[in-house]
């Protein structure tokens, strides 16, 4: 392996890690989504304020997800969000929204009233989820495009990434990119109601119904993910050749037993998600969220190295296979990758200071009382 | 190709709405970041209750804001590939590096620690809460430092070099890129005209409440810090912005010669201080193209090289490769067609390159390749048919800056006066006339913070990386008809969550005006 093929596999690794870590941070839509689930204004007002203290992770993981793609893999920005359009708009709209939701829902003065916030919340909690899974989908089941790079050269329609005309709107219509989206909503559902039974106090019955809500959308998740994975390891995919870009049948099965590891992980990991909606639905633990947080991350890692690794085409053209993107085909060059790898050596620093915020802050539950003292509310 | 430009121009329109729309709330979160850590450290200094009162009030208003922030700037980044997919792959290599490292240095920064500004009161200690307001503050300024990197990079492109069989820029020096002059410049002019705003900010509400004797000494205190905290950003803008017009006048002299209005340049330029452009005149006429002016003999020689003497090429000068040397003496240089024909060689020998390249023969790509970095200086031009489409809009940039050092100077004397008043007269704090002075230099501080982004962005077209890579050429494979409809639901949503913002911070202002400040529990 050389140093350049080294750094693509790293670089591959880190956009994993920081998916995982993003789709794990989408139990702040989860939450949004439930928010009008048969809630009093009291309730809803303690829902709020849990997520409302994380919702800028999420957020930022994103952003900082996109910053990494286009600095590892500038060929996959400029394809895929150029390409895609109509998808990333409505992925962005919704965010954009999210963003000032929480500051002005209950501010004087907001002109449009809370509950045009609260809705912006849930179409975020509802949209957000279910689009990102379709573009993750994606990774899978590929997209209608072709790359030409000398198309640069042509003073008339120079753009090298070129699309299918609706773009975006038919990896939504997707049947197998929808299912994966719909999963992630049921699991960010999932991880929602574990946190809320993790980070809100003093409600029972609220909590006893979080944890009826985490059986009820973890059982929905898991049906929904075990017919992904049966979609996934039957379909065909793309992987490159010396001789070009051939199609493989069950490709990503047998990336799965060529890795054989990462069905280690992958087993463990759905472990560590079904045990811990076990443990908050059956028992009076609130540690749940950890154990299927952790699962959850660690099935993303897993799905990422599926669709990246073993010269598979993570993001396949249809229409034009050989203009298919690899990670080897798509990425910055060795001198950009060295400069962002010795950047990433102060991810650990960050991630350690974001655990010791996490836990200073969430060292005690938050509890109507607490919420009613706040002079800060959301 | 009717169709290609109406998705540049729709495209160009998008980004600019979002940019401008992103800035009306950036430079508040800067300054006003800064200003929030000051009255916090005093508070902690001092434990003077009084400053913990005063710090939540601003610190409401800073989040008000920074949401608005944070909605605008996500497609910021998002729009580099949306809309110009070109442009993420002809230089991402390089660009997207700045905008990767302001995710995880700075963005997360932000997100960890602004969550225990405004809820970690009772939850952490003093030292560590006051340590988290510093570290937002940081976070916000290292973040404008990595985009704005990113922006004086298409300024000044350099630290790479071109790749012809990936036909696209390599970085190869990254501190060249990191520490460019322009960058340096560009950010702490940037950075310092957002003190300068939330300065101007601090001081238009204080002086409201004083005239309406409400919180009287809170708003005194608030008006000293940002009285200095204001005119320390406005000495420290006027200063950077000085830097940034020298490194303008080096790297991209048409963009100078537009500032000023300036067509046909000279020995011992004048500065154009005041001036009406004639909107008829077009690069090539005779006369002169100002209706009115008032001039500062030598200012704009000085200012631009350093030397009052100096030639300072206009844009007729530039178009048509003319200059003056020391003795005097007209002297050639080239001119926008000859770049223009170095442009089409060097586009025509990676042409040469790729059809090389498919046939492995070596010797001819190593042939092309030297013609390609022979005349790649001038790739850009390449895509022109006219000289005339390598000229900004003159009058826009023009106006835009004039307004935007008038507004400056207006606003040094503003800051001057609330200072001196602040400490020396503090009675004169209520009257009617210098509250309305400092309430008017708010709506002029966001007018001279936009004109100064109208100027650097405008002014550079038609450029999106200079002289290689015009906008034209960096467009998504996308309809106009699309961009045009994403174009109308942003403005529809921005201006919406505008007016929602402003209407929310004024009710908040004239609500708190009625309580107690500096009481913790207002």
């Amino acid at each position: 392996m050389t140093e350049l093929e080294l750094l693509q596999s790293y670089w591959w690794l880190l956009i994993s890690i920081l998916g995982a870590a993003l789709v794990f941070l989408l139990f702040v839509q989860g939450g949004q989504s439930m928010l009008y689930c048969g809630h009093n204004y009291g309730t809803r007002q303690l829902m709020v304020n849990s997520l409302g203290r994380k919702w800028e992770f999420t957020f930022t993981t994103l952003v900082v997800f996109g910053g990494a793609f286009f600095a590892s893999f500038p060929l996959f920005y400029s394809t895929s969000f150029g390409g895609a359009y109509w998808l990333w708009m409505l992925i962005l709209l919704s965010f954009i929204l999210q963003a000032v939701s929480y500051e002005f829902r209950r501010k004087s003065g907001n002109l449009y009233g809370t509950r045009t916030y609260d809705a912006f919340l849930v179409f975020n909690g509802v949209a957000g989820c279910v689009l990102l899974g379709v573009a993750v989908g994606m990774f899978f089941f590929g997209g209608q495009f072709t790359v030409t790079k000398s198309n640069i050269l042509d003073a008339a329609a120079p753009v090298i990434s070129q699309w299918a005309p609706t773009h975006g709107l038919e990896a939504i219509a997707d049947w197998r990119c929808l299912l994966l989206g719909v999963a992630v909503f049921f699991l960010a559902r999932t991880l929602a109601a574990m946190y809320f039974v993790n980070d809100i106090a003093g409600d029972e019955a609220f909590t006893a119904r979080m944890r009826r809500r985490t059986l009820v959308n973890g059982l929905i998740f898991a049906l929904l993910f075990v017919a992904f994975l049966v979609v996934l390891f039957t379909a065909t995919g793309y992987s490159s050749t010396p001789a070009g870009f051939i199609s493989e049948p069950h490709l990503y099965f047998n990336n799965l037993l060529r890795m054989w590891w990462l069905a280690i992980v992958l087993i463990l990991a759905v472990a560590a998600v079904l045990y811990g909606i076990a443990m908050t639905a059956f028992t009076r633990s609130r540690a749940g969220i950890w154990w299927s947080g952790f699962g959850t991350a660690a099935a993303v890692i897993v799905l990422f190295c599926l669709a990246g690794y073993n010269s598979t085409a993570y993001l396949a053209s249809t229409t034009h296979p050989a203009s298919s993107l690899t990670i080897a085909n798509s990425s910055s060059s060795l001198f950009t990758l060295r400069v962002m790898s010795v950047v990433s050596v102060l991810i650990p620093f960050v991630l350690a200071y974001i655990v010791c915020v996490w836990r200073k802050m969430n060292a005690a539950p938050l509890t109507p009382q607490e919420l009613s003292e706040d002079t800060h509310q959301y | 190709m009717n169709e290609l430009l109406g998705t540049v121009d729709w495209s160009r329109a998008q980004f600019a709405l979002t940019a401008m729309y992103h800035w009306l709330f950036v430079p508040l979160t800067i300054g006003l970041s800064v200003i929030v850590a000051i009255m916090e450290t005093i508070y902690v200094r001092t434990g003077d209750s009084r400053w913990k009162g005063i710090t939540k009030f601003w610190m409401t208003l800073f989040g008000i804001n920074f949401a608005c922030g944070v909605a605008t700037g996500i497609i910021l980044e998002f729009e580099f590939g949306t809309n110009w997919s070109n442009y993420s792959w002809f230089v991402g290599d390089i660009f997207g590096a700045p905008l990767a490292i302001e995710g995880i240095l700075a963005f997360f920064m932000e997100a960890t620690f602004i969550a225990v500004m405004f809820f970690g009161w009772n939850k952490v200690s003093r030292r560590f809460h006051l340590a988290s307001t510093w570290l937002t503050a940081l976070g916000v300024s290292l973040s404008a430092l990595w985009i704005l990197v990113a922006n004086a990079w298409m300024q000044n492109p350099v630290g790479m070099r071109f790749d012809p069989a990936q036909m696209r820029n390599v970085m190869d020096n990254f501190f060249e890129v990191a520490f460019n002059a322009v960058a340096i410049n560009k950010f702490f002019h940037a950075v310092f005209s957002g003190w300068t705003l939330a300065g101007v900010f601090v001081v238009g509400v204080s002086g409201w409440m004083l005239m309406r004797r409400r919180n009287i000494e809170a708003m005194r205190r608030s008006m000293k810090i940002g009285s200095i905290v204001g005119l320390a950003g406005i000495l420290m803008t006027f200063y950077t912005g000085h830097g940034s017009a020298v490194q303008v006048a080096r790297v991209q002299p048409m963009k100078l010669a537009a500032m000023e209005g300036l067509f046909n340049g000279g020995r011992d330029q004048a500065l154009v201080g005041f001036g009406i452009l004639d909107p008829e005149f077009r690069p090539g006429d005779k006369g002169d193209p100002m209706l009115f002016s008032i001039e500062i003999p030598y200012a704009l020689s000085w200012l631009a090289t350093g030397d009052p003497h100096a030639f300072v090429p206009g844009i007729n000068d530039l178009i048509a490769g003319r200059a003056i040397d020391d003795n005097g003496d007209t002297v050639r240089t080239a001119s926008y067609a000859d770049r223009m024909a170095s442009g089409r060689a060097a586009q025509d020998a990676l042409r040469a390159y790729d059809n090389a390249h498919r046939s492995s023969d070596i010797p001819a790509m190593e042939a092309a390749s030297a013609d390609i970095a022979r005349n790649f200086g001038d790739f850009g031009y390449g895509y022109f048919t006219d000289p005339m489409q390598a000229v900004p809009p003159v009058g826009l940039t023009f106006y835009s800056f004039h307004i935007m050092v008038i507004a400056g100077g207006f606003l040094l004397a503003v800051l001057l006066i609330m200072l001196i008043v602040s400490y020396r007269r503090p009675a004169l704090l209520g009257k009617n006339w210098l509250a309305w002075l400092a309430m008017l230099s708010v709506p002029a501080v966001w007018i001279c913070s936009q004109s100064g982004w109208v100027t650097a962005e405008v002014g550079r077209q038609p450029w999106v990386i200079q002289n290689l890579l015009p906008t034209c050429a960096a467009i998504s494979d996308v309809t106009a008809a699309s961009v045009r409809l994403t174009f109308w639901i942003f403005a529809a949503i921005f201006t919406l969550l505008l007016v929602a913002e402003i209407s929310i911070m004024l009710r908040y202002i004239a609500k708190a005006s009625k309580t107690d400040i500096e009481n913790d529990n207002h």
